[in-house]
């Protein structure tokens, strides 16, 4: 008997069915990667492996067998008993998916004893331990801390860490790594691998990234709409896929070694920024004492002298870790946000010293799309309403205002007479293509676009990319493309900036930067990126494991 | 936390200010002449110029309120040349009405608020989160429907209703309990608490709904929050969930309104205390404006606004205490 069995497994909604009619097997220290777009079910299955569907009006049918518990019928009692302790789960957003009035040792010390019975103080010595394990440097003293205390990188080291609290025989991981920056997640995936092969733990890795999948499962499974569309061995998969939806999603993933062909002359300069800064005061509690309450506070500098030409019909992709400072760069070249110093030139105008007044003129030029396609968008108007209000700004009404949005919706591959639809009635592709058709709406020279494709899946992204080209040559736009996705800022530019702590530390074209990158930064970044190739993945993660392997021991002898 | 202290002690003393500068203007607008209320019938023209002059109401508004000032500080005393009234520091002005100082009205009278808001807030909170969880986990049980009938009862029925048809059933008809008059703790726990019992529980009545109600919504918040799924993943019971990590989180907002409650009571519950007839500070506030005895209005309101203050600060210190996120500094 295998340790994971799934046998036509049927989750469905009110009718609707999520996962309909999957099977598959997982035998122990075996791992699979469970692959597909938002909405096609994946999380619904590792959701049930655990039965935690109980109590949401979920019906569901088939069977799952997990280490010898029959899942669906199991008591309450006897899934308690499976649950964290034989089989554990690793969520994917770790700010919320720890409690925040917990301190972290605590939380992992309480799965201890509520499976094992140990005494406090054995549970919390075992929550130091595996905290230890996943590498939280000073880990002892580390537990104290609450989940906000963490970064984002350690809060999901922290949940692996519980996962490991009970040492179980299988390891679910719902998209471990999706929130992470990809130096933080080829950690994580390093560490998740280095466990499995010490430990022997089966691994079901739920993921949409294919990248992810690579390097880090023997076997995969590709799923749409809740059905197994193909699997087998990863290289196999991967290297040679057999059906169609297989080959467009890999067609789709954006790839380092994907330079695009253009045509480049020289071209005249459209926005210039000198030595720009941008500071905020620091977060509360950096300061003390009566100077802190004097109002003196230490600066954190969000940018921190950047210069940059941007030129005519250019794309410019800035890249850089969260907290690079990319976003609040973005704002400032469009003028949403102002600038504590520099210079930002613009058509003989400096932005930065700008009026409002004066601005206003020069707003309809700059726009911006921006990452979160719900947020930025009011739910309660319709989206025609919403990419009318900027035309309404500059004086258009009546029939020609309907006109020009249709115009535009049609535009961006939207239907024109969607102009009643609310956000919430489309999808995450089409929401960003309302974002994009409001941006364009003034015929602007210069659109930021902040993470556009950031929240979408990899065919949505591609399509959206596409779109942006082709919107870009057909109205000669000039485009910044903030990302921290690196595959995809390869794919769209033709230059690009590598911004760490509010600094440039590369500028250059985009063969200079990926082919022959200066800065160890930029290398570390480029190391870090999952690639579609199994053996590829496994060469990179050896080199990885070296550098670090170096780095302790310049620690050391330092 | 002393830099929260120091701000608050600030803040406190500003709004204070505020409040009662905007007292004397609203009061110094209405058309009565305090002094004609203190010199009484058969007032000539002569004699009532002298009692203006002793209560000081022949100065200009901004005076008046320097001296009211003043007087908090190091006393005061009004002189009408021939007699001489002392009131000593901190004086918060002086009843010519009733003839006493308006602190001493003030502080005699705070027993009784405090003894009903206590009481009453115990019994609340019990009823009122009590009813909240059951009817966030045990929706439609018997007990939890019992519960909730009870309590949007209380919070629709208006206390004299309520008040005076348990007097009439547990004093009146039953006999099982005296008609309540406020003993103070003081004097004889015991009598204390057994003439309470029935204001505490009218009042306890009309706020264990809302009590109820924010329990319940902020605990099924809680309970979808993603952590709790990490709970249930990760094999521990309900119980441990609800008690162990939903419960602490959903109380906040609770307690956030509790203590803003608490200090709107302890200022005065007026309904309550003319029903029972309890000589507190809400009754003492509702008399004074009646009689337009300016001094003792000021003197109340200031007391519950620096109640409404003080609650509000240690809602955030709770705040902080309950939410390792949030720092009072």
């Amino acid at each position: 008997m295998k340790l994971l069995e799934v046998a036509d497994l049927r989750v469905a909604f009110d009718g609707v069915a999520a996962v309909d009619g999957l099977s598959f097997d997982l035998g122990a220290g075996e791992s699979l990667g469970l692959v597909g777009e938002s909405g096609s079910g994946k999380s619904t299955v590792a959701l049930a492996l655990l039965g935690l569907h109980r109590g949401s009006g979920a019906e569901v049918t088939g069977a799952v067998r997990v280490d010898g518990t029959d899942v669906l019928a199991a008591t309450e009692a006897g899934l308690r008993a499976l649950r964290g302790a034989r089989a554990a789960m690793v969520f994917q957003d770790p700010l919320s998916a720890l409690d925040p009035y917990w301190a972290i040792g605590d939380q992992i010390a309480e799965v201890h004893r509520v499976h094992t019975g140990s005494s406090r103080r054995a549970a919390h010595e075992r929550a130091v331990q595996v905290l230890d394990r996943v590498g939280i440097p000073d880990a002892a003293r580390r537990a104290k801390s609450h989940p906000h205390e963490f970064s984002g990188g350690m809060r999901q080291r922290a949940l692996i860490a519980m996962a490991l609290a009970c040492s179980p025989k299988l390891l679910i991981a719902d998209e471990p790594t999706t929130a992470l920056d990809v130096t933080v997640q080829a950690q994580i995936l390093d560490l998740l691998h280095e466990l499995r092969a010490e430990d022997g733990m089966a691994l079901l890795l739920v993921t949409h990234d294919l990248g992810v999948v690579a390097g880090n499962t023997d076997r995969v499974l590709v799923m749409r709409d809740g059905r197994a569309v193909e699997r087998g061995e990863v290289a196999e998969v991967l290297g040679a896929p057999r059906e169609p939806y297989t080959r467009e999603l890999l067609a789709a993933v954006p790839r380092l070694d994907s330079p695009r062909e253009r045509p480049d002359g020289p071209k005249d300069v459209l926005l210039s920024v000198t030595d720009l800064h941008r500071h905020y005061p620091a977060p509360a509690g950096g300061t003390a004492g009566w100077r802190g309450l004097l109002g003196a506070r230490a600066k954190l500098r969000a940018v921190d002298g950047v210069s940059l030409d941007i030129r005519r019909g250019e794309t410019l992709g800035v890249v850089g870790e969260s907290g690079s400072g990319k976003s609040t760069l973005g704002r400032l070249l469009v003028r949403l946000a102002e600038p504590t110093s520099g210079e930002i030139r613009f058509e003989g105008e400096d932005l930065a010293r700008a009026s409002e007044r004066r601005l206003r003129p020069l707003r309809r030029d700059l726009q911006m799309v921006f990452q979160d396609p719900v947020s930025s968008l009011n739910p309660r108007r319709t989206i025609g309403e919403s990419v009318a209000d900027p035309l309404r700004v500059h004086g258009r009404s009546g029939q020609q205002l309907k006109a020009e949005v249709g115009e535009l919706l049609d535009r961006v591959g939207l239907r024109p007479d969607w102009y009643q639809r609310y956000p919430h009635e489309l999808s995450g592709g089409q929401r960003q293509r309302v974002g994009i058709a409001r941006a364009l709406a003034l015929r602007p020279k210069l659109i930021v676009c902040d993470e556009p494709v950031s929240a979408l899946d990899v065919t949505t992204q591609a399509q959206v990319i596409r779109l942006l080209a082709d919107l870009q040559a057909e109205f000669g736009l000039t485009l910044v493309f903030i990302a921290h996705d690196l595959a995809v800022v390869r794919q769209v530019s033709d230059r690009v900036a590598v911004l760490r702590h509010g600094r440039i530390v590369e500028l250059g074209t985009v063969d200079e930067v990926y082919e022959s990158p200066q800065h160890p930064y930029t290398r570390g970044l480029l190391a870090a990126v999952p690639v579609l190739d199994p053996a590829e993945a496994d060469s990179r993660r050896a080199a990885r494991a070296e550098l670090r392997g170096r780095e302790r021991a310049a620690a050391l002898t330092a | 936390m002393i830099r929260f202290l120091l701000r608050r002690t600030v803040s406190t003393v500003l709004v204070l200010l505020a409040m009662s500068a905007v007292i004397y203007v609203v009061f110094f607008a209405a058309p009565h002449d305090p002094a004609v209320l203190v010199c009484g019938k058969g007032c000539d023209g002569a004699r009532l110029a002298v009692v203006r002059h002793k209560l000081g109401t022949d100065l200009p508004v901004w005076e008046q309120y320097w001296q009211f000032l003043h007087g908090l500080v190091a006393g005061r005393s009004f002189d009408s040349g021939t007699d001489l009234t002392r009131c000593a520091a901190p004086c918060l002005g002086y009843s010519f009405q009733t003839d006493q100082p308006v602190l001493q009205m003030v502080t005699q009278r705070i027993p009784v608020d405090l003894s009903l808001t206590v009481g009453a807030m115990v019994i609340w909170l019990v009823l009122g989160v009590g009813t909240g969880l059951l009817s966030a986990l045990r929706r439609g049980r018997l007990a939890e429907r019992a519960l909730t009938a009870l309590t949007l009862a209380g919070m629709s029925t208006p206390v004299f209703l309520i008040g005076l048809m348990l007097v009439m059933l547990f004093c009146a008809y039953l006999q099982w309990m005296p008609f309540p008059s406020f003993v103070p703790f003081t004097d004889d726990p015991g009598q204390w608490a057994a003439n309470l019992v029935l204001p505490w529980l009218s009042l306890a009545l009309i706020m264990s709904a809302a009590y109820a109600r924010m329990t319940r919504s902020s605990l099924l918040e809680t309970l979808a929050e993603d952590h709790i799924r990490t709970n249930r993943a990760y094999g521990l019971s309900e119980r441990r969930i609800v008690f162990g990590h939903a419960l602490r989180g959903a109380l906040v907002p609770v307690v956030t309104m509790l203590a803003i409650d608490v200090g709107q009571i302890l200022g005065g519950a007026m309904l309550t205390e003319s029903v029972f007839g309890f000589d507190g500070l809400g009754r003492l506030l509702v008399n004074s404006v009646n009689q337009i005895d300016l001094p003792v209005v000021v003197g109340v309101t200031l007391f519950a606004g620096f109640f409404i203050v003080i609650a509000n600060a240690v809602a955030d210190v709770l705040y902080a205490l309950a939410d390792p996120r949030v720092s009072v500094a």
